[in-house]
């Protein structure tokens, strides 16, 4: 469960979170829309305590993300993320890559680590790739190789930051595919997209941001199909 | 007695023996400087990354200071200036303290720039995964920031070797000095000088081989 309360986040003196209280209980899929700098990345951010936050509170599984005595290294262990950017470790193998983590944060035995990432490997269609360098992999691949990294450690969520914007419209499925999978297999996900297929048919729930404030929240079917907002129906027409 | 004695005697087989010593004294405080260079230079190249301005503004100038001024100058400066504070160092230590000194100040910046290259993204994606900061630093940043300033590192690393030639003002005998000792007493600067830029090259190329092979490792 991860519990947001009157979360409001600054750059400088722009304000990019305006309070936002949010709750997302266990197993459920959320997808969140909205324009471009309207706050959702940054929310996802604030979630794993890659941004600090200037007022409320993030608490996941009943720890406050924020608090002066957590341990953002341990609880983060427990929130796979994927970016926009895949960020794959370049110097090291597609199974390194999944492997590293496992190893020295968990500190997992060399052998135990590959045994893991080798089966993460597979689950994200990676299984003929361990021993290849990203550089060798396709946008698609190299952002599945991303999923599989984040999903080593075994966290109980997923934050997906825009994880398909940055790749080729042909390699856009495949990562979709995978993360459908993920969604079917019970695991708890805040995805950040602009996928609205993807939104409307796997989500259990959609959020829409605009400038900072979460505007509607609804299930798919509402916010596709019954949109109560004005700016909602404007963004969904400027997609359609 | 001899009713005459001769100053000068030609090149012999010994005296080539005399120049690989000095060779070998030039690889000795090279390496000795290049190491504690790049280690104070790393961690001089991290402060500036991590301290921003505030390494910017102290630490910043003082390297500045240090790369600026020419070698030459620093080494008879301190040689002769460190003993009125208390500071009695042979000219082999002096050389090493100056050489390690101006390594690490041109190793900083190169540092930094290798920081710079792996970008924040990548860091985060490096933390997102549980990683703490150290963690990061020793198995991301290191590894590909590394990789993206080696060849820079390298050029570094030849230049303070043959700007070790620069110690010989202090009497340190190494190559160069040990050059010019036998062309004072050989008077073949051309032969002697030749052989020294021999020893010079056959230290440096390898180097440069090798690191050219790493490169290539890493690009496939």
């Amino acid at each position: 469960m991860i519990q947001i309360r009157g979360l409001e986040k600054y750059f400088g003196t722009l304000q990019v979170l305006k309070g936002i209280d949010l709750d997302i209980p266990k197993g459920e899929v959320l997808s969140i829309i909205g324009a471009s700098g309207s706050g959702k990345s940054t929310l996802l951010y604030c979630i794993n305590g890659l941004e600090a936050i200037q007022a409320g509170t993030v608490s996941v599984a009943g720890t406050d993300v924020h608090a002066k005595g957590t341990d953002v290294n341990k609880l983060r262990q427990k929130m796979g993320m994927v970016f926009q950017q895949w960020n794959s470790f370049p110097h090291l193998t597609a199974l390194e890559n999944v492997a590293l983590a496992p190893k020295i944060v968990k500190g997992k035995s060399k052998a135990e680590a590959r045994d893991i990432a080798a089966k993460q490997l597979k689950h994200v269609g990676l299984g003929d790739k361990l021993d290849v360098y990203p550089s060798a992999l396709s946008g698609g691949q190299q952002q599945r190789l991303a999923i599989a990294r984040a999903l080593a450690m075994e966290p109980d969520y997923m934050l997906f930051d825009e994880a398909t914007s940055a790749l080729d419209p042909e390699l856009v499925g495949e990562v979709l595919d995978t993360m459908r999978l993920l969604a079917e297999d019970g695991m708890t996900m805040i995805c950040v997209t602009h996928e609205m297929s993807f939104a409307r048919d796997v989500s259990d729930r959609v959020a829409f941001f605009h400038e900072g404030v979460i505007e509607e929240i609804d299930t798919p079917a509402n916010i596709f199909g019954v949109p109560k907002s004005e700016h909602l129906q404007k963004f969904l027409s400027n997609i359609r | 007695m001899e009713p005459t004695m001769s100053f000068f005697s030609g090149f012999q087989p010994s005296d080539l023996l005399y120049l690989a010593e000095a060779a070998w004294r030039t690889v000795l405080i090279s390496v000795l400087s290049i190491s504690i260079g790049t280690f104070l230079g790393a961690i001089f190249g991290w402060m500036m990354y991590e301290g921003k301005w505030a390494a910017a503004l102290t630490l910043g100038p003082v390297l500045d200071v240090f790369r600026s001024v020419p070698l030459i100058i620093q080494l008879v400066l301190f040689y002769n200036f460190a003993p009125m504070i208390g500071l009695n160092l042979d000219p082999f230590l002096s050389g090493v303290v100056i050489l390690s000194i101006y390594c690490a100040s041109l190793v900083a910046n190169v540092a930094r720039g290798g920081m710079e290259a792996v970008g924040q993204p990548m860091r985060r994606a490096a933390r997102s995964l549980g990683m703490s900061y150290w963690q990061d630093l020793r198995y991301v940043v290191l590894p590909i920031g590394g990789r993206a300033v080696f060849p820079s590192w390298v050029g570094v690393a030849l230049g303070v070797m043959k700007d070790s030639a620069l110690v010989s003002v202090l009497g340190y005998v190494e190559l160069l000095k040990a050059s010019q000792i036998l062309i004072t007493r050989t008077q073949e600067p051309l032969l002697i000088l030749t052989i020294a830029g021999a020893f010079y090259f056959a230290l440096s190329y390898p180097i440069s081989r090798y690191a050219a092979t790493l490169e290539k490792r890493w690009a496939s």
